[in-house]
């Protein structure tokens, strides 16, 4: 008999708010299941249903024919489940996380070596055993959550967004290892925000406020997009505002770029003659092409939210008419022998945008962070909008804003108060203060969450919150710490809207982020291991550095892994030589 | 269903991230110490070398004599001055306690036996508590010095006192249990709170409670590693006490590990019961100070005597385990192992620890809804 998960007219409100609405599904042993939907759909909760951590109001499940509710110790032993924080004990090893595991899961004393060597190789954790579940990096304490959730080898495995904030490389390790596991049999539901995933999964759950909008194979729902999905390949000039103009299109639904290439969804089977005239002024040719989940996705959501950012709209083009505004030289920082970032040096013109990326650990943020004033470098220079950060940090401060991993926003003040707050700390003052806070009001309709708290926001207005108190100044530069980690697609193309229309009026922009397809956006990437530049050039270049004739068009992942893989390589040589 | 296992391993697990949690260390063995230093020697409650004026208008042989009387006292340091003028500022600016006026008719009083012999006592009555006492040793040393010179002091009784357990009438004595009280209450809530508030912030209890171990196993475990040290942090304070500071432990040692092992459960009960409702560590911090710490200090009868509290705090004091652990405190330690009344006050602390442990299961058993 093959193991499964069955739910049954499955309802679950918080203080009246309904949060799933009678959901059906089965999940099936020996097939990856993903859970996708926008933030706020109800995935956790459904995930920690399934755990038999919280109780339905109505409706029943079975996990591999155990009750959720009646037996929920028999449902406990049949699961491994990895919440969405990591759920592992910082101040404990790698090897007594494992044994605290194994003890509560009752794994058979005589097994017990034999389990913890298996899933330390499987990880690749042999060589950290002993060091403190803090030190690893985000990649390695994903893996090690893995690994307790397998200690005894469970029928049923989930897995709540395992891959947030995770590097591309430690994200195709993980999947592997879940590859491999539902090979076995086991039944797996990954949730995640990374819809690539999704397209690897063998059914997807498509939950929207609360509801199943979709269930079944990812390319059934990527067929109904037949004749839908277009590349406007090669665009010539900026590709960025061909987007918005063809996002401004009729019958243009949904659009991202890739590389030179626009890759575009329409509402119809037939390209408007609308759309064909502006590819043709852009110098590109539009060609139908096979349709990705994404595009699917975005569709069935109601689309994308177009092109037009209000906010750039608004803001008069930056006065600083130097040509570069970020430079760094040789910039170095150690803490104690190791050393974080590595004689780094780059230039960022005005106008551009410039993706930071890397691995888990490489030195992305130490770099930033040097960058915007907030860390000394140990050795080396950093120059902002022309001023040394070393002499005057404060008057560069005023030049820059700063948007930190996971909206560094005041959760005991309200959306107004933060919006004074921030333009104090800027130095805005009097009627200015006022008209730029009414301002951010209306362009980012924050007007029905004045008085409540950031934390209790959708998402999507968390976001745009976030980026208001980033702006209210004006600034020149704008620095973005992984402003999209754990952000769903549709939230994360509202946010590269106004990123793009900012730079159309010439605001500097450096990102860090783990979303390849972020990447295609920025003019260049410089791509960051193990506290070095190993690479700084434009997407499409990137790309074309690993193509070999067996991979004559690699992805932006593909050439990120490829990249950061010959530099480890060649770093071990180094090592033993 | 063998669950001793599972038990074992998270004690521990608890046990490693006290040892390597240098804050809990910190608040179990060098905090108590600390304490107990400080309100054994700063917040002492008795009053010596208090200073005062006497000012001797008259020369006499028995203004003289009455001075030096005054001098002598261990109690009292003497400023001495001829016109109340010049001290009268001393007073004012706080640097005098008190002034002891010896008028002119003093001697004069003194010599006819039909006058009663008259001195004046000026205190600062901004602090009333120790205006009271300071004017008590005046007139104290003042009875004595009529008695010396075989005279009755006004009234004509002699009264003859005695304290009972606490002869000296040392406040140290009734402090240093009080302090152990305190101490206990920061370990057991505070620590507590702290502890199991930041395995719900970090994500940590949502990972433990999807495995097969049981609600009660967790909580027990997670208790079991802060009960001993909280008791260790009592052997160590009453070591302190005992030996340094000279308080008396006039019951069993016994008595005393018994009287705080069961004052643990409400207060370990207490900080579970926060942690579970907060759910993370700042809030679980501020409502263990407000609800545990401060009524251990001020409403436990360690420093403010409960019976002269208004009726309506009274009650509140019924619910503060640490009132209970405060009363039995003093009882092993300055009278000896009076059962009646620490069986009482351990009854007291179980009923309420299994309050706050009743609400805290009902609370566990939802899961996380």
């Amino acid at each position: 008999m093959t193991v499964s998960v069955s739910v049954a007219d499955l309802s679950k409100s918080f203080a009246q708010v309904p949060a799933l609405k009678a959901i059906n599904t089965l999940f099936a042993g020996g097939q990856i299941t993903g859970l996708v939907g926008p933030d706020g759909a109800g995935k956790t909760t459904l995930m920690r249903l399934l755990a038999g951590l919280m109780t339905p109001d109505t409706g029943a499940i079975t996990v591999a024919g155990f009750d959720t509710v009646t037996q929920k110790i028999q449902v406990h032993e049949a699961t491994g489940y990895m919440p969405q924080r990591f759920g592992l004990y910082e101040d404990l090893s790698v090897q007594e996380n494992l044994r605290l595991y194994a003890a509560l899961r009752e794994l058979p004393e005589q097994q017990r070596e034999a389990t913890f060597t298996r899933l330390l190789k499987f990880t690749g954790l042999t060589p950290f055993t002993t060091r403190l579940a803090s030190r690893l990096s985000g990649g390695m304490k994903q893996k090690l959550g893995l690994a307790c959730a397998l200690i005894a080898r469970p029928q049923v495995l989930l897995l709540d967004e395992p891959s947030v904030g995770v590097d591309p490389l430690s994200r195709r390790e993980l999947w592997k290892m879940v590859r491999e596991l539902s090979g076995e049999g086991m039944v797996v539901v990954w949730s995640t925000a990374y819809l690539d995933e999704a397209d690897n999964c063998d059914i997807v759950v498509l939950l929207d406020d609360g509801a199943i909008a979709y269930q079944g194979s990812p390319q059934k729902l990527s067929q109904r997009l037949d004749g839908r999905s277009y590349l406007a390949s090669h665009v010539r000039g900026d590709r960025r505002q061909w987007l918005v103009r063809a996002l401004e299109t009729e019958g243009v639904r949904d659009g991202v770029i890739q590389g030179d290439s626009l890759r575009l969804v329409l509402s119809q089977a037939q390209p408007t003659s609308a759309l064909k005239e502006l590819v043709a002024a852009a110098g590109g040719e539009l060609s139908a092409v096979a349709p990705r989940f994404e595009d699917a996705y975005i569709d069935l959501l109601g689309g994308g939210p177009g092109g037009h950012s209000e906010i750039a709209a608004r803001m008069e083009p930056v006065a600083d008419s130097r040509s570069t505004m970020v430079e760094c030289k040789g910039l170095t920082k150690r803490f104690g022998e190791f050393v974080a970032t590595d004689n780094v040096s780059f230039s960022v013109a005005r106008g551009e945008i410039l993706g930071l990326l890397g691995p888990n650990g490489a030195g992305k943020s130490t770099t930033f962070k040097m960058l915007c004033g907030l860390l000394k470098p140990s050795a080396g220079e950093a120059l902002v909008a022309g001023i040394d950060l070393r002499r005057s940090s404060s008057a560069a401060k005023l030049k820059l804003g700063y948007m930190a991993q996971k909206f560094s926003l005041y959760g005991l003040l309200s959306v107004r108060q933060n919006l004074d707050f921030f333009s104090g700390i800027y130095g805005l003052r009097g009627r200015l203060r006022q008209q730029r806070i009414e301002e951010m009001i209306e362009v980012f309709e924050l007007d029905p969450y004045l008085q409540s708290s950031p934390d209790v926001l959708p998402l999507g207005f968390k976001q745009r919150l976030a980026l208001a108190c980033a702006l209210m100044h004006r600034p020149d530069i704008l620095f973005l710490d992984e402003p999209t980690s754990g952000v769903d697609p549709i939230t994360r193309r509202e946010f590269w809207t106004h990123i793009t229309g900012l730079v159309n009026n010439g605001v500097t922009v450096l990102v860090t982020t783990h979303f390849m397809d972020e990447a295609e956006y920025c003019d260049r990437v410089a791509l960051v291991n193990q506290g070095q530049l190993i690479a700084l050039d434009t997407p499409d270049a990137l790309k074309a550095s690993v193509a070999t004739a067996a991979l004559p068009e690699p992805t932006m992942e593909e050439a990120f892994i490829g990249l950061i893989e010959t530099q480890n390589a060649l770093l071990q040589t180094e090592a033993l030589t | 269903m063998s669950s001793g296992r599972r038990f074992r391993a998270l004690v521990l697990k608890e046990s490693l991230q006290v040892l390597r949690d240098p804050s809990a260390l910190l608040i179990a063995f060098v905090m108590p110490p600390l304490l107990l230093f400080m309100f054994a020697f700063a917040v002492s409650l008795d009053v010596s070398h208090v200073s005062i004026g006497v000012v001797m208008e008259s020369d006499g042989p028995y203004a003289q004599s009455l001075a030096a009387a005054y001098a002598g006292s261990s109690y009292l340091d003497v400023t001495p001055a001829r016109h109340r003028k010049q001290l009268e500022l001393h007073l004012v600016t706080g640097e005098l306690k008190a002034l002891v006026v010896i008028d002119q008719e003093f001697e004069t009083a003194m010599r006819d036996p039909q006058r009663a012999a008259k001195i004046q006592v000026l205190t600062d009555g901004s602090f009333p508590n120790s205006a009271s006492f300071t004017g008590g040793y005046a007139q104290g040393v003042f009875n004595n010095w009529l008695v010396g010179q075989g005279l009755q002091p006004e009234g004509g009784v002699i009264l003859q006192q005695r304290f009972w357990f606490n002869p000296e009438m040392d406040s140290r004595r009734v402090l240093v249990p009080g302090v152990i009280a305190i101490v206990m209450t920061i370990i057991g809530t505070l620590l507590t709170a702290l502890v199991v508030a930041r395995e719900w912030e970090r994500g940590t209890m949502e990972a433990i409670m999807s495995t097969p171990a049981r609600m009660p196993e967790i909580i027990f475990s997670k208790l079991l590693p802060y009960y001993v040290l909280g008791m260790l942090a009592t052997v160590a304070c009453a070591f302190l006490g005992v030996q340094v500071l000279g308080v008396p432990l006039r019951g069993s040692l016994t008595a005393l590990m018994l009287v705080s092992a069961v004052f643990l459960v409400p207060a370990l009960g207490q900080g579970l019961l926060i942690s579970t409702v907060f759910k993370n560590q700042f809030m679980a911090a501020q409502v263990a100070i407000m609800s545990g710490f401060l009524p251990a200090l001020l409403l436990s009868g360690f420093i403010f005597e409960i019976q002269s509290m208004p009726k309506a705090l009274q009650w509140v004091t019924q619910v503060i385990p640490a009132r209970y652990f405060v009363d039995a405190l003093r009882t092993v330690f300055l009278a000896g192992d009076i059962w009646p009344v620490l069986l009482v006050n351990m009854a007291w602390l179980l009923a309420v620890g299994a309050l706050f442990f009743g609400l805290t299961m009902k609370r566990f058993r939802g899961g996380l809804d």
